[in-house]
């Protein structure tokens, strides 16, 4: 795990990957910080946060997009697959090598509050400033986690970056979808519906066995008609908490207002630990079929 | 060493390994011998653990691959048909990144890899980027990877692929080096190749193993017709009188010979392996035809290759693509049984056909 971890981090810092990635996102940061908190005065640094969790879109597929789909592409992971190494420790050291690297800005950031008392000592809540900057680096951390997957999902290292750009765009946006969609049980009837159909395709597309994806879908189907028929009340508004799911940004809310809040860092840790565990079952998949 | 015990490997409804089943014994060089498609990297992948098996067993030094892949492949090392290499490293940070990897202690690593870096011949482009270096340099950087931990067992598809003829004859020396002191398994589809590093040659064909012997035996048993090529001077209707009355001379193909004027080409083949040469020549100088030449043609391992590859395959397999230029070996046994009874009429039709050859 730590070869592979040293080798990872070096290949951000041979190429330009990783100086794009952190002068990218200082220099984001950097313009808000000026403008904000240096030049209005304005004492509250976590508040810029919630603002810039855009970056991610572009910053998390260009650190992501090469980690495992250059190794396949490149026919590298022969090497690391036929090592007396564990995927799971492959995967591990790969993502902690992202997490460094995203970790380096970061502990940078954390100086901007220290710059900040020069402005004026009492106005400055430095406990509020850290929980801040920690819940942006769980956030990144999240992140980076799906970018992972999808690049072991792939050889092409375009692909990977348009899908996790994708994915993240999906989730950045599904608090403001989640608003339009229609509460009532019917339309979350119809939705779920259609949501089963497309699992019982994917479960088809993966393992051809018509009997089972047509199974599954028939007992998904059926446990949706008997709650609908048992408790109408909870489907209502169901489509909205599902695409709160999705929605990893807008947890970052809590952190800025200075509140350590465990349900968004039990989320996001979990969000990462599951993308870390089907990035490995991917590869397992694969070796195997 | 290594056991391997009815290994199939399907990818959806195409077999690209089936039920094959051999053991490698320890010290020996082993040759994996298959026309394109057969199943070669396939099986090397498996055995090194690179990828499943949807059913089978491979047993390394007692040690189940599927089942304890860490320390399976610890007595293995391996380079892939595509060396894994990272072009962004010097061979050196690379073969120090390969033995970390390779769990090869700290104390020996350094020692190790100078050793094995001026056993490949790799010093003077250790701190090259991978990048920039020639295929050669690249193919052996691949083999001091495979190398470091001095495993015991050395796997290597396809090592001389894409070499020039230099680099070729280096590799191989190279490889019948490491072959003193570890098993090796090599893949070609190359014949001369295995023939000439191998003590031990399995030949695969559409992922089932046709035969396994060594090279000497493998010809030998083959060896049951000797072809032979003469080039005679003379008049074409009186040669071809002569081949006619020499009995076992079963088929003949005869053409206008492309360096000597006035001479013909003659190949021929005999229905057993008994020498012809005297008989020929008393023959020929009996009608007074000069020989000005005259060569027998031993069965190569290449023959011996095709025609185990071929007899067991059907039609739309890969083995067949591999000879699409040349007749098939039914046909042809068939036109030279005929050739006794309508010689002329049959010597004419091959003797075009060969001519475009």
């Amino acid at each position: 795990m730590l070869a592979i971890y040293k080798r990872e981090l070096k290949a951000y810092f041979t190429s330009p990957m990783g100086y794009l990635f952190i002068a990218f996102l200082l220099f984001v940061i950097g313009i808000y910080f000026t403008a904000v908190n240096l030049v209005q005065g304005y004492p509250w640094f976590g508040f810029i946060f919630i603002n810039v969790t855009f970056v991610f879109l572009i910053l998390v597929p260009i650190l992501t997009m090469r980690i495992m789909a250059e190794e396949r592409r490149q026919k590298t992971d022969q090497l690391l697959f036929t090592a007396p190494v564990k995927v799971v420790d492959v995967v591990l050291g790969k993502y902690l090598a992202l997490l460094t690297v995203y970790a380096i800005p970061v502990l940078l950031l954390c100086l901007y509050p220290v710059l900040m008392l020069t402005l004026g000592k009492d106005m400055v809540s430095m406990p509020m400033e850290y929980v801040s900057i920690l819940g942006f680096f769980l956030l990144g951390a999240a992140n980076l986690a799906i970018g992972l997957f999808i690049s072991s999902l792939t050889e092409s290292q375009v692909l990977a970056a348009v899908l996790t750009f994708l994915v993240l765009l999906v989730c950045y946006f599904s608090s403001s979808l989640a608003q339009f969609v229609p509460s009532s049980e019917n339309a979350a009837l119809l939705f779920f519906t259609a949501l089963i159909i497309v699992a019982a395709v994917i479960i088809y597309v993966m393992t051809k066995n018509v009997f089972l994806a047509a199974g599954a879908a028939i007992v998904l189907e059926a446990a949706l008609l008997a709650v609908y028929a048992a408790n109408k009340e909870l489907l209502q508004g169901s489509v909205a908490k599902l695409f709160s799911i999705f929605d990893i940004s807008s947890r970052l809310d809590n952190f800025v207002y200075g509140i350590l809040d465990l349900t968004a860092v039990v989320y996001y840790l979990s969000v990462a630990g599951l993308f870390v565990f089907l990035t490995v079952q991917a590869i397992q998949k694969r070796r195997w079929s | 060493m290594i056991e391997i015990k009815h290994l199939t490997k399907k990818y959806g409804d195409h077999t690209a390994v089936d039920d094959l089943t051999f053991t490698v014994k320890k010290g020996q060089i082993y040759g994996f011998l298959g026309p394109n498609g057969a199943g070669k990297s396939t099986t090397m992948n498996m055995i090194t653990g690179y990828i499943g098996a949807t059913s089978g067993d491979i047993t390394i030094n007692g040690y189940d691959i599927f089942e304890e892949p860490e320390l399976a492949k610890k007595s293995i090392g391996y380079l892939p048909e595509q060396p894994p290499l990272y072009m962004d490293m010097t061979p050196y940070e690379y073969l120090r990144f390969a033995a970390e990897l390779k769990k090869i202690p700290k104390s020996a690593r350094k020692n190790m890899i100078q050793e094995i870096m001026e056993r490949t011949m790799i010093l003077d482009v250790k701190d090259r980027l991978i990048k920039n270096l020639s295929k050669g340099y690249k193919q052996r950087v691949g083999i001091a990877q495979a190398l470091l931990g001095y495993p015991e067992i050395i796997i290597l598809d396809e090592p001389t692929v894409g070499l020039d003829p230099k680099q070729i004859i280096e590799i191989r020396d190279l490889i019948r080096e490491i072959g003193k002191q570890h098993t090796v398994i090599l893949s070609s589809h190359i014949l001369s190749e295995v023939s000439a590093i191998c003590d031990y040659v399995l030949i695969i064909s559409n992922g089932k193993l046709v035969a396994s012997d060594k090279p000497a035996n493998l010809t030998r048993h083959l060896r049951d017709t000797v072809s032979m090529s003469m080039t005679v001077l003379g008049d074409r209707n009186q040669i071809q009188k002569v081949l006619e009355g020499q009995a076992q001379v079963s088929s003949f193909w005869i053409r206008e010979s492309a360096q000597e004027t006035g001479a013909w080409d003659v190949d021929l083949k005999s229905g057993d392996s008994a020498d012809l040469r005297e008989k020929l020549f008393n023959a020929f100088a009996e009608s007074k035809c000069p020989i000005l030449k005259m060569q027998t043609e031993e069965m190569s391992l290449e023959d011996a290759f095709l025609e185990l590859t071929e007899e067991k395959t059907e039609p739309e397999d890969t083995a067949e693509t591999e000879r699409a230029s040349e007749p098939e070996d039914g046909a042809e046994a068939e036109r030279a049984s005929e050739a006794e009874e309508t010689p002329a009429d049959q010597t004419e039709e091959t003797g075009r056909q060969e001519g475009g050859n």
